[in-house]
């Protein structure tokens, strides 16, 4: 087991888009803490501020006011070249849409976040090396030279959760993982997930569907900008709910 | 991100759109084959005519007729008359040879084909050698038929293939010029263009022949016959400088004028090159803005590609950004990717340009010489151009929003 320590821990953060009169709050004021090793859910509906959450959390944006500190380094007020690197070197992202590069083999997709690693010493083979081994983790070994059109969405999906991964990410942001693939893809990509949280891994997943937050140990609701509530999921009891339903 | 992996992204980006990346490179490929082109042609062009001038003989002065001494609606008067040559010949140091030269225009007949406006040119025995002619049939005329004003006339190549069909069956016959009926004693070989002097459309008899024909001056028993030209064959060893204050100051005198209202001109083979020079220059820088003008167009052309390249790969620009790619870093892949462009577009231009100057060089009159100099000055505004036209859309780019990037479709 991993030693708990805080990896996100956000304080009274807000959002404002616009100035002035038409300024919009899309967060009012969000204070959230997820530990090493949690897999935990965002849900809440449309406009309740869980995308905006999630940028926040993922380094894609700053927050208007608040603290935001991740893996015990305040990152608030970084410029956008040092939130760059924090996305390169400590999150791991996987999108609905996969968001593969087009026309670029499943292994050169895995591998690159290793071309913006600024500052690490270059080793291609070792790379490729390491890229293969997360296609391996994914169950993906036979198809490193397939390019993203060749591939399932299910199977493009897990490029993506190998890309994320090849880093060592301190979590990983899943937003809404499963939303474009059939139910029984979407189990897969699912279990995947549980698997790599059985191995360490912290995942933040956001999504709008209770099923799939149900998979998750806590899910974290947000209404209107604020936390409406937070629920314990008892994550072993729902795999099992889970399993009963397939057999 | 390093240089070289910039490189080979950019390179993979190319090859997956290869008919893009060709259009955008055509610009360039058009304005660097057009430089290397236009500057082989007019380097083709000014080598021609520095072999025409020194072709025209070595160590030649020309003394002109230059009638300034007729006011407003009156007659021209002076200029150089026959005489003059004699005295030179006569009062001059460091002087070969003389040749004198008178020219009128008339219309020639032979049979039954007439040829109208025909430059006649009145000369002494030594032109062919002053101005590198050789006879190609028969001969020229001789120092008795120029004394006795036998009429003869030597054809010009062209004048010869037009008055009998051929140049080798002119000789022995007979043309009638204006109104006088002369002997084809010889015809020249064929000369080109010289300057823009057609010495083939031409036909050469005795002085004497023109001033008793065609250019008669009744004072001329007074004053002398007017001529055009004084060819003077100067030794090579000889200072040229005071060859010509001699020959300027001795006309001077003998045509009672002073230096500054000089009825005639004295030019040298140097003069004549830094005309032809100063006139090829212009001729070049022209062709040269013409050549830079195509390479700007070509500029805006990868701008436009890479613009549109840009708004295309959005997308792709939010992903990288994701993974934690810079401003820095999509800058410099974008930059990369137009220098690339630009620089293969150079190459491919080089090849077409070089190719198709030996190509224009064989196929048309025209010569073609391909100097390292405008490859490396077509290749080098290339790569210029490309990273000038290149930065604003990298900088596009560069300055997308991870988010919105992520979210555009």
């Amino acid at each position: 087991m991993t030693p708990r320590h805080t990896i996100i821990e956000t304080i009274d953060i807000t959002k404002v888009y616009g100035m002035g009169d038409i300024s919009v709050a899309a967060l009012n004021g969000v204070s959230v803490q997820i530990e090493a090793g949690e897999f935990v859910a965002i849900m809440g509906p449309s406009g309740s501020g869980k995308s905006t959450l999630m940028h926040i959390i993922g380094c894609l944006s700053r927050p208007t006011s608040g603290q935001y500190i991740l893996d015990g380094e305040d990152v608030s007020s970084l410029s956008n070249a040092q939130l760059a690197g924090v996305r390169n070197k400590k999150i791991g992202f996987i999108f609905q849409a996969y968001n593969l590069l087009a026309r670029t083999s499943a292994l050169r997709n895995v591998t690159l976040p290793l071309l913006y690693n600024h500052g690490a010493s270059k080793n291609i083979e070792k790379e490729d090396e390491k890229a293969h081994s997360m296609l391996e983790l994914v169950g993906l070994a036979d198809r490193t030279h397939h390019q993203p059109h060749e591939l399932s969405g299910g199977q493009q999906q897990r490029v993506a959760i190998a890309r994320a991964l090849i880093n060592d990410p301190v979590m990983v942001i899943a937003d809404e993982p499963t939303g474009n693939l059939d139910s029984h893809s979407g189990e897969e990509i699912m279990a995947l997930l549980h698997k790599l949280h059985s191995q360490g891994t912290t995942i933040v997943m956001v999504t709008h569907d209770p099923k799939i937050a149900a998979h998750t140990q806590r899910t974290i609701t947000l209404k209107d900008g604020l936390v409406d509530n937070i629920t314990h999921n008892g994550k072993d009891h729902s795999e099992e709910k889970a399993q009963h339903e397939t057999i | 991100m390093k240089p070289f992996e910039a490189m080979r992204i950019a390179w993979e980006a190319i090859l997956k759109n290869k008919v893009r990346s060709f259009l955008t490179m055509l610009g360039i490929i058009i304005g660097v084959s057009a430089v290397i082109i236009m500057v082989a042609i007019s380097a083709g062009t000014e080598a021609t005519i520095q072999e025409q001038i020194t072709s025209l003989g070595s160590d030649l002065v020309f003394v002109q007729s230059a009638m300034t001494r007729g006011g407003p609606g009156q007659m021209p008067s002076g200029g150089l008359v026959y005489d003059d040559a004699a005295a030179l010949e006569e009062g001059v140091s460091g002087i070969v040879s003389v040749v004198v030269e008178q020219a009128s225009t008339e219309t020639i007949k032979a049979g039954n084909v007439t040829l109208e406006d025909i430059e006649i040119n009145g000369t002494t025995t030594g032109f062919p050698s002053v101005r590198d002619m050789t006879i190609a049939e028969g001969r020229y005329f001789n120092d008795t038929e120029l004394e006795r004003k036998t009429k003869v006339a030597v054809l010009g190549s062209t004048v010869a293939v037009e008055l009998f069909g051929s140049t080798n069956n002119a000789v022995g016959q007979y043309i009638t010029v204006a109104n006088t009926r002369m002997a084809v004693v010889g015809v020249f070989e064929e000369r080109g263009l010289v300057g823009n002097t057609d010495f083939d459309s031409r036909i050469y008899m005795p002085i004497t022949v023109v001033f008793q024909k065609f250019t008669f001056n009744p004072f001329a028993r007074f004053m002398g016959d007017n001529i055009r030209m004084i060819y003077v064959e100067v030794d090579p060893q000889a200072n040229l400088d005071t060859i010509i204050t001699q020959i300027e100051l001795l006309l001077a005198k003998r045509h009672n004028v002073t230096l500054d209202e000089a009825d005639f001109s004295v030019t040298t083979q140097q003069d004549i090159i830094a005309t032809q020079e100063s006139t090829t220059a212009a001729f070049r820088s022209l062709l040269g803005w013409v050549a830079g003008v195509s390479l700007i167009v070509g500029g805006i052309g990868i701008m436009n590609i890479m613009l549109v390249s840009v708004t295309e790969r959005t997308r792709e620009i939010g992903i990288r950004q994701a993974v934690g790619a810079t401003a820095d870093d999509i800058r410099l892949q974008f930059l990369t990717e137009a220098l690339l462009l630009s620089i293969i577009g150079g190459l491919i231009g080089t090849a077409v340009g070089v190719g198709g100057s030996y190509v224009f060089g064989a196929v048309s009159d025209m010569r073609t010489v391909i100097s390292a100099g405008s490859i490396l000055l077509a290749f080098g505004s290339a790569a210029i151009v490309g990273a000038f036209f290149g930065y604003y859309p990298a900088n596009q780019a560069a300055k997308l929003d991870p988010i919105e990037a992520l979210r555009y479709e």
